[in-house]
């Protein structure tokens, strides 16, 4: 470990030399022995899109900040910089993160994607780490989740609680990420149900709790029985609740807001893997990376079923998540059709990782 | 669309109205009395975040209530000071009280994150409120829905048959003669703009207490934005804003209906935009129309008096 903390004090040194980076080099000068070094804690840096208390996505990455300060103590100090617009904003933001010391800085929404590119660049000796992105550097790495699993999780328990089989989707944004939890539910559902069918309502916002209790109503009135969102607030649990549906919810545990009708939510466990990364810097084995994890490596979990449930979906429920931790079922394994019903991937295949970033078509059953 | 599925859309309608009518109704007095004041959505939320922190206090919706209207008129309270007595720009005042407002609300609100309360009481009268169709929709509501329809009503008949509403508009057509012939502008200002605070302070209630019974940062979403428009919308008339609210809020949910239905083929964000260009519409058709000119703006909107006397 001394070793380690020698070579970047020795980085941190060499570029006060070139004169690149003052206030890091007038840090490093001013630190006496190797002892002194090492009781300064690591500085890590958190970029967060939204506020802490939206109870859904920058809750879950915050989360995950303060298992870091659970697990390490003083031995760490993070700082978090909330409700980033992303742009050029983010760009200040990320510098001033750097420029005041931290030495891994996590930019957790996709948007943030260019500026954490540029500032990672300038800076080689600091370690960067960005949520759902797609572009890797020496030192910058990207991670995401594969919150699709827990979508066939859902899909499966939907399936045997629909009456009238019709669910309905409080969705976002048309983006890969969102199109992909919509296939993987409804996959999953028609294999309990072949003939439902899933209702999407787009509210092109992440956070809209009065648009996305409006849009709960609306689908609801039209005949769906099971809520499930792809959108940050509680709004659409607690509203399918006042109205005897059963619901999903999302990012976070959202059990309180519903606790009748609530019957789990995907939640994201970022954790593991922020302490992880964390011990990496301090041990010095931090390399970049693309890291992709679902419900196996813990980064994707369910919330506790709801006692009510009967027995049998729970039990689907689980064999599924099971199966997908075993690597026995793969989401998205064919024969899958498209919207139209095209044939788009024969039995005995699946959608590549590749095709599923990308990923741009509803399969049967969507009507959105 | 079939027809039982019409009670149920406009009972959203309604819901999805009443906060953008408080707010509003608000503004409309305020800029009537010629005070611009765009802090709306500053003091929505922060009377959003005091109605359910006193809720959750208390367990009483009622208390809850009138701490959003307290709340609203704190913040209110805060504006006047700034550009009536002490004259600052009132537009920059306005857009500093939203952004603090904003940020104080989640400040208050942090420890409120994921708690939720009781919705506000329903409004049942035994028998009435079972009858199909008309039952829920005129009868089904809580009671901040009645009292915003009451406020239109009271705004109307104070704007134009009573005597402090007509001092009110006076001032706000000529500060200078206003004072001239006695009136005291500056104190019935403040008043008008500390009843616009209340009226945000109870929209935000209605929405962290009824429309969506928690608290998340940001909830009011843009709504006070909205109402600032809707405001211009109805040419600064108290019915025409009760009509602009429901169109606003009708247009909103018909196209979640429609996407539920399978969306005719529209793109979804076509769908969203149709309540913006609705009022663009509108917009254009009062200024254009044969009734051109007749904007019916407070002819002192906006601008600080300074009494030189």
């Amino acid at each position: 470990m001394f070793k380690n903390l020698s070579r970047r004090r020795f980085l941190a040194g060499s570029t006060a030399a070139a004169g690149a980076l003052s206030l890091t080099g007038s840090l490093a000068g001013t630190l006496g022995g190797r002892a002194a070094f090492a009781a300064d804690p690591l500085k890590i840096g958190f970029v967060y899109v939204g506020p802490i208390g939206d109870f859904g996505w920058t809750h879950g990455h915050d989360l995950g900040r303060r298992a870091i300060e659970a697990k390490f103590g003083d031995a760490v100090k993070t700082t978090y910089v909330e409700n980033v617009a992303e742009g050029p904003d983010a760009e200040r933001v990320i510098r001033q993160l750097v420029t005041s010391g931290n030495k891994l800085i996590f930019t957790t929404s996709f948007g943030f994607m260019n500026q954490t590119v540029k500032v990672a660049k300038q800076f080689p000796d600091v370690m960067f780490e960005h949520a759902t992105g797609i572009q890797t550097l020496d030192n910058l790495s990207i991670y995401s989740a594969r919150f699709y699993e827990g979508r066939a999780v859902i899909g499966t328990m939907a399936g045997h609680l629909t009456k009238t089989g019709k669910f309905g989707y409080i969705a976002s944004f048309p983006i890969p990420e969102v199109v992909r939890g919509i296939n993987a539910f409804i996959l999953a559902a028609r294999k309990v149900r072949p003939d439902a069918e899933i209702k999407v309502v787009w509210v092109n916002s992440w956070y809209d709790p009065g648009k996305e209790a409006d849009a709960t109503k609306a689908l609801i009135d039209q005949g769906c029985d099971i809520i499930t969102q792809h959108t940050d607030s509680p709004a659409p649990v607690q509203t399918a609740a006042s109205r005897g549906v059963w619901c999903f919810g999302q990012a976070s545990d959202m059990t309180n807001f519903a606790p009748d009708w609530h019957a789990t939510s995907i939640l994201d466990v970022w954790g593991p893997y922020y302490t992880a990364r964390t011990q990496a810097v301090m041990d010095g084995t931090w390399t970049s990376g693309a890291t992709w994890d679902g419900f196996k490596q813990g980064m994707v979990e369910m919330a506790p079923y709801n006692a009510k449930l009967p027995a049998e979906v729970v039990e689907a429920a689980e064999s599924v998540r099971k199966a997908i931790v075993a690597g026995d079922l793969h989401p998205f394994a064919g024969p899958i059709n498209d919207q139209k019903g095209m044939a788009m991937v024969p039995a005995g295949e699946t959608i590549p990782d590749g095709d599923l970033l990308g990923m741009d078509w509803y399969v049967e059953g969507v009507s959105a | 669309m079939s027809f039982e599925i019409v009670a149920p859309v406009l009972l959203t309608v309604i819901s999805a109205a009443t906060p953008l009518l408080f707010a509003a109704l608000g503004e409309l007095v305020v800029e009537k009395s010629g005070v611009l004041n765009l802090g709306v959505e500053g003091m929505m939320i922060l009377g959003a975040v005091a109605a359910f922190a006193v809720t959750v206090a208390t367990g009483s919706g009622s208390l809850g209530v009138l701490a959003g209207a307290a709340a609203g008129m704190a913040m209110a309270f805060i504006f006047g000071v700034l550009t009536l007595t002490l004259a600052a720009n009132q537009v920059a005042t306005g857009l500093a009280l939203t952004i603090f407002g904003l940020g104080l609300s989640s400040l208050i609100g942090a420890g409120f994150v994921g708690i939720p309360v009781p919705p506000l009481p329903r409004l049942n009268i035994p028998g009435v409120s079972d009858l199909p169709l008309v039952g829920p929709l005129i009868f089904g509501h809580d009671l901040l829905v009645y009292l915003s329809l009451a406020a239109v009503i009271a705004v109307g008949w104070f704007l134009k048959k009573s005597r402090a509403g007509m001092i009110l508009r006076a001032v706000g057509e000529s500060d200078i003669s206003a004072h001239s012939i006695g009136y005291d502008v500056i104190a019935v200002r403040y008043k008008a703009v500390i009843f616009g605070g209340a009226m945000a302070g109870l929209g935000g209630a209605f929405l962290s207490l009824s429309y969506t019974p928690l608290w998340t940062e940001g909830m009011t979403a843009g709504r006070g934005w909205i109402a600032l428009a809707l405001v211009v919308f109805a040419s600064w008339r108290p019915w025409r804003l009760l009509a602009g609210a429901y169109l606003f809020g009708g247009v909103t949910i018909a196209q979640l209906y429609t996407q539920g239905a399978g969306g005719l083929g529209i793109p979804s964000q076509v769908m969203s935009m149709l309540p913006y260009l609705a009022t663009i519409v509108v917009l254009t058709i009062i200024a254009a129309g044969p009734w051109k000119g007749r904007l019916n703006a407070p002819a002192c909107l906006g601008k600080p008096f300074r009494p030189s006397t």
